[in-house]
């Protein structure tokens, strides 16, 4: 027998209580949604795993008045102290139901058990635990003293992550003191909804959280909402744009996590060995659907050849496959669509002229699959190297300089992440000054942690989540302070004051005011 | 450390691989520079690797073949200043016969005793005794002063002969990790190549040399790529973690590090070096997570007595425990499995 | 007998030059009381654009000076202001109408402000940055950066130093460049400051001013890939909806209009809000 070809070992799906059908999560119940259903599937196998209602016009408003009577009459009234509570309650359930819902997401996404197991969920509940203890420290948020909380947060999360961002988005907002009505993302809407679970556990006031399932017309007509006061969304640089845009003017506060291109920098004196499995961690890590990939990897051009070799053995001892078998790496494709473009960018790389290649492996005939494909000899004017492919698809550029590098890794319009391998510290300091990107990682990759900001420059988005920073993109200063930059909706002063008599200009605010 | 120019232009034993490595005039100097110039380790990416290698899941008729394979790979050893013919001898029938109540057993690669207890060790095996053959079991010496190795060049020659003599297969020398600590490599360089040299039978044969880096003295994971590379160039067949003496043994970290310098001489070369970690493995579960890092880092083919070792005393046990469990369903104790 | 004055040619500042628009239009700059004052520089769409090249070609600089080293050029524009007051005072009393008594206040109150973002330079990044704990041997830290180049409605009303400064000082403090839109009523301040950042160590580019219509110029701006952010404290009175809009396109972070005296006043949000937080991990090993 052959050792690596490990017996199957999955992971058992009978910890799941699946509902035949779920409804919408609205003020505490899961009600009737008054669009068309949907059937979520399991992208390794297509079959379907339940049935979804989605919401309509009539539902997001219903959702947003159960949100906006929630913030008035309980949650914004409440203390910070027993705000944190329900969320210390929400983070040990999310921590007792762990594997169940780390099963539930493989099934729902695609994505391995291993990382729903040992990476998504754990941090779903340290996500909430970080926040717990900010609900009563919102004075410390940066905003001066007593800030306060912005009102109802429309919030809408991709399906790459789909607990993992529900959690991003959700803990700051209630720490903060804001009501909320999240959307999840089309092609996975069950963990959001197993959430919605957890909250009649830990018995959150009805309406604090209201959750969504529909696609982007649900999405855009949350955020467009008059009634909201918050929007934060994660997803591509399109929408994004969007939401930027039809948002304009009407005074909500915006956080927006969008696409990237990061760039992996390998230099050649990286410890070589840790740099080739950090370079499979950021383009493997999620069948590569992060925003935050290291997906153009900049190889100096003197180890260039061994990089690659390295690297291609590597991919060679890569499990494709079963989501919820315990020793796959790099599962299914979320969806056909997400599979569609995959390909089509991918076959454009070799229109381009770039050498594709990927390790042997047998992909099921049911689900979308794409096998982990390397492009080499891949210029900076492909579109394989300017695009978001969003996929486990790598492209390897070279560099001689450590200009060149932060020349060519900074030739993007996003700037979200990027990674530098070197043995030499001055170098990571100096480097990571340069990267125009969000998130640097020196000698690692795609790590994440509830205390650490994460988000982009350019058209990677503003705002960012997660820290300190996370928190204050919930909170306005104290009405005491608003008078220094107003944030009440810019709209009602668009009219410019007629000119008044001169008068001297008086300053009352203090120069060192907040 | 300043090197004074005689010392550093001082010759190294021209040892066949690292001539053709490291080529030119062998020095300390020019050793020193080739060490030197290995990409450097990180600590926490290793860790992690690691520790991903280690969440592998191995069931069914992978656990059963891993079970198994464990038990040929193992060097069943006793260094114990108590040790005496009378447990050397319990080790051997324990070696021979693993588990009484079910012959399917396979048997262990090794014993592995101390020099003096070599000619027990070979007697007890009778003709079980692999002496210098692949099939049976091998007798392996730990020699070269061990586990200190502070003694002098002579007495660390004269044991390794001593067991060689006595019939040892393999030899377990320890480094001299200070010297290697204060960056004297030539001199652990020239060691390793003169106990290489004292392995050698009358028959012209030569024991096979385990190189113990005692990765735990030389505590980071630099110097211990840095050694593996040095011991492999000065000629021995095995690269081992520890003595078992000293805390941390074998950590899987410490092997994957070295399994990779393997790998990497593999690449270099088309030669194949064994790898031993030793000391700390206790339970079949760490042991599975070592088998997964060789298939995953060199490939399964190390996965052979010839290429890779476990040396630990209380592995075995575990293993039949585990053994017991996969063949009767039910969880076995401790009173199952014999203690020698 | 009095001295026939010279007036002055009030030109734009661009990459630290003084050009006339490139589309040779003036634009007629009165007294409070309708009289004749000057002919100001009418930009255009093309000096937008070339100012545009000028700040962006001025970031890598500016962004890569220390804070201690960009705080004290900006406390030597302090300085400088303080010298030529009197001529400030004077631009603003006949451009503004405003009392001798209300112009120096603006001045003074003008120049401290320069003085408390100086201040700001070297600290900002200690009060909004931080040191991230995250659970691994990972060191963790988040830094602010400046945005990069930052295109500015300079508030529009009386107050035109003022509040031209307190727009233009906070971008400046974290490292961007600036394209600023100047007063269009009362453009003379700017123009004259413009004066003061020639002869200051502000680099050429960093700043640039462009007088002339704000509601012609600022859409260019805001649809300008190669620009950043947008402040439209001073931009009140435009379409600025739209300009939001446009700005959209390459996510462009925006400030919204302000109005009244408390309009751009001193904040270290308005540092903080052309920034961005940028997060590094490193690992850390023993072994």
């Amino acid at each position: 027998m052959t050792f690596l070809n490990y017996a199957p070992a999955p992971e058992s799906t009978a910890i799941l209580d699946l509902r035949p059908s779920y409804g919408l999560f609205i003020d505490g119940a899961f009600v009737d949604g008054h669009g068309a259903p949907l059937t979520t599937i399991s992208p390794a196998t297509e079959k379907p795993i339940a049935e979804i209602a989605t919401a309509d016009a009539h539902d997001v408003d219903l959702a947003v008045a159960a949100a906006r009577r929630a913030y008035d009459t309980t949650w914004s009234r409440m203390s910070g102290a027993d705000r944190g509570k329900y969320l210390f309650r929400i983070a040990r359930l999310v921590q007792e139901r762990a594997r169940e819902l780390a099963v539930a997401e493989s099934l729902d996404n695609g994505k391995p058990i291993k990382e729903t197991r040992d990476v998504d969920v754990p941090l779903v509940a340290a996500w909430f635990f970080y926040y717990a203890g900010w609900a009563d420290k919102l004075d410390y948020a940066g905003l001066g003293p007593s800030p306060r909380s912005l009102g109802v947060a429309a919030q809408v999360i991709p399906w790459n992550f789909p607990l993992l961002m529900l959690a991003w988005k959700i803990a700051p907002a209630l720490a903060a003191g804001n009501t909320v009505v999240l959307k999840s993302a089309e092609s996975t809407p069950l963990t959001a909804l197993l959430f919605a679970e957890i909250l009649q556990q830990a018995e959150l006031p009805d309406g604090v959280v209201n959750i969504l399932s529909g696609a982007g017309d649900t999405g855009s007509l949350l955020v467009n909402h008059d009634d909201v006061d918050k929007v934060a969304f994660t997803g591509s640089t399109k929408v994004g744009r969007e939401i930027a845009r039809s948002t304009a003017g009407t005074g909500k506060k915006l956080t927006l996590e969008l696409g990237g291109k990061g760039a992996n920098i390998v230099f050649d004196d990286a410890p070589i060995d840790q740099a080739i499995e950090g370079i499979v961690t950021g383009i493997f890590f999620n069948q590569g659907q992060v925003c935050c990939a290291g997906s153009r990897l900049l190889v100096q051009e003197n180890v260039h050849d061994e990089v690659v070799e390295r690297l291609k053995e590597r991919l060679r001892t890569l499990r494709v496959g079963d989501p919820l078998d315990k020793n796959t790496d790099v599962g299914a494709i979320n969806s056909a669509a997400q599979l569609k473009r995959i390909t089509e960018l991918s076959a454009v790389g070799e229109d381009e002229g770039a050498d594709r290649w990927s390790p042997e492996c047998a992909l099921p005939d049911a689900g979308f699959w794409f096998a982990p494909t390397i492009f080499t000899n891949v210029s900076t004017s492909h579109r394989i190297a300017r695009d978001e492919i969003f996929g486990p698809v790598l492209s390897v550029l070279t560099f001689r300089t450590p200009d060149e590098a932060i020349t060519k890794a900074n030739n993007s319009p996003y700037g979200l992440s990027a990674g530098i391998w070197t043995d030499k510290g001055s170098r990571i300091l100096a480097v990571a000054d340069k990267l125009r990107a969000g998130v640097v990682w020196a000698n690692t990759f795609n790590r994440f942690d509830p205390a650490s900001p994460f988000g982009g420059y350019k058209e990677s988005g503003y705002g960012r989540e997660g820290g300190r920073h996370g928190l204050a993109a919930y909170l306005a200063p104290s009405r005491a302070d608003a008078t220094v930059r107003s944030t009440v909706p810019a709209v009602a002063r668009t009219q410019a004051e007629p000119m008044a008599a001169p008068e001297p200009v008086v300053e009352t605010t203090n120069e060192d005011t907040k | 450390m300043t090197i004074d120019t005689a010392s550093a232009e001082r010759a190294v034993a021209p040892a066949a691989r690292a001539i053709e490595v490291v080529g030119g005039d062998l020095t300390e100097k020019s050793l020193r520079r080739y060490l030197e110039g290995i990409p450097g380790v990180d600590a926490v990416g290793l860790e992690t690797r690691a520790s991903a290698l280690g969440t592998r899941s191995i069931k069914t008729t992978s656990k059963a073949w891993a079970l198994d394979r464990i038990i040929e790979l193992i060097d069943l050893t006793t260094l114990e200043g108590s040790d005496t013919p009378g447990k050397v001898r319990s080790l051997v029938a324990k070696a021979l016969v693993p588990d009484a109540a079910d012959p399917s057993t396979p048997r262990v690669a090794a014993v592995c005793v101390y020099g003096d207890m070599v000619p027990y060790a070979v007697e007890a095996l009778g003709s079980a005794h692999a002496a210098g053959s692949h099939t049976g079991i091998q007798v392996a010496a730990v020699a070269t002063a061990f586990p200190s190795g502070r003694a002098s060049l002579a007495v660390k020659l004269a044991d390794t002969k001593d067991a060689v003599a006595a019939g040892a297969d393999e030899i377990d020398m320890v480094i001299d990790r200070g010297a290697f600590l204060s960056g004297r490599y030539g001199e652990v360089f020239d060691e390793i190549v003169a106990v290489k040299a004292a392995c050698e039978r009358d028959n012209g044969t030569f024991a096979h040399l385990k190189v113990i880096l005692e990765t735990g003295e030389l505590n980071t994971y630099d110097n211990v790529r840095r050694a593996s590379w040095l011991a492999i160039l000065a000629g021995g067949d095995f690269i081992k973690t520890s003595t078992g003496k000293v805390s941390p043994a074998a950590t899987l970290p410490t092997t994957l590090s070295m399994l990779e310098v393997v790998r990497d001489w593999h690449r270099l070369t088309g030669e194949k070096i064994g790898v031993k970690p030793a000391g700390g493995i206790r339970s079949s579960k760490d042991a599975i997570k070592h088998l997964v890092t060789v298939a995953e880092t060199v490939g399964e083919d190390w996965l052979t007595p010839e290429l890779f070792r476990f040396g630990a005393s209380s592995l075995l046990n575990d293993v039949l425990l585990q053994r017991q469990k996969l063949r009767t369903g039910a969880y076995s104790g401790p009173a199952y499995v014999t203690v020698d | 007998m009095s001295r026939l004055t010279i007036p002055k040619t009030y030109k734009l500042y661009i990459g630290g030059k003084f050009p006339r628009s490139e589309s040779g239009r003036v634009y007629e700059v009165a007294t409070r009381g309708g009289d004749f004052l000057a002919n100001a520089a009418k930009a255009s769409r093309k000096d937008a654009r070339d100012a545009v090249v000028a700040a962006r070609s001025a970031v890598s600089g500016w962004a890569g000076t220390s804070g201690y080293n960009r705080g004290q050029v900006l406390y030597r524009i302090a300085e400088l202001l303080e010298g030529r007051s009197a001529q400030f005072v004077a631009e603003i009393m006949r451009v503004e109408g405003a009392s001798e008594s209300a112009a120096v206040a603006q001045v003074d109150k003008a120049i401290d402000r320069w003085v408390w973002y100086a201040g700001w330079s070297d600290k900002y990044a200690q009060v909004t940055g931080s040191s991230n704990p995250v659970a691994g041997p990972y060191f963790n830290l988040s830094v602010p950066e400046p945005t990069g180049v930052v295109a500015i409605v300079a508030p529009q009303g009386e107050g035109s130093l003022l509040g031209f400064v307190g727009a233009v000082a906070p971008a400046l403090v974290a490292g961007n460049t600036v394209i600023v839109l100047a007063s269009e009523r009362y453009p003379l301040s700017a123009i004259s400051l413009s004066e003061v950042l020639a002869t200051s160590d502000v680099p050429g580019g960093v700043v640039n001013i462009l007088t002339g219509s704000p509601a012609e110029i600022t859409p260019w701006l805001a649809s300008h890939a190669d620009v950043n952010a947008l402040d439209l404290v001073g931009a009140g009175a435009l379409e600025w909806v739209d300009l939001q809009i446009a700005a959209a396109e390459t996510l462009k972070r925006v400030l919204p209009p302000e109005e009244g005296p408390d309009a751009a006043a001193p904040s270290l949000d308005r540092i903080a809000a052309f920034t961005e937080t940028k997060t590094v991990w490193h690992t850390k090993g023993l072994l």
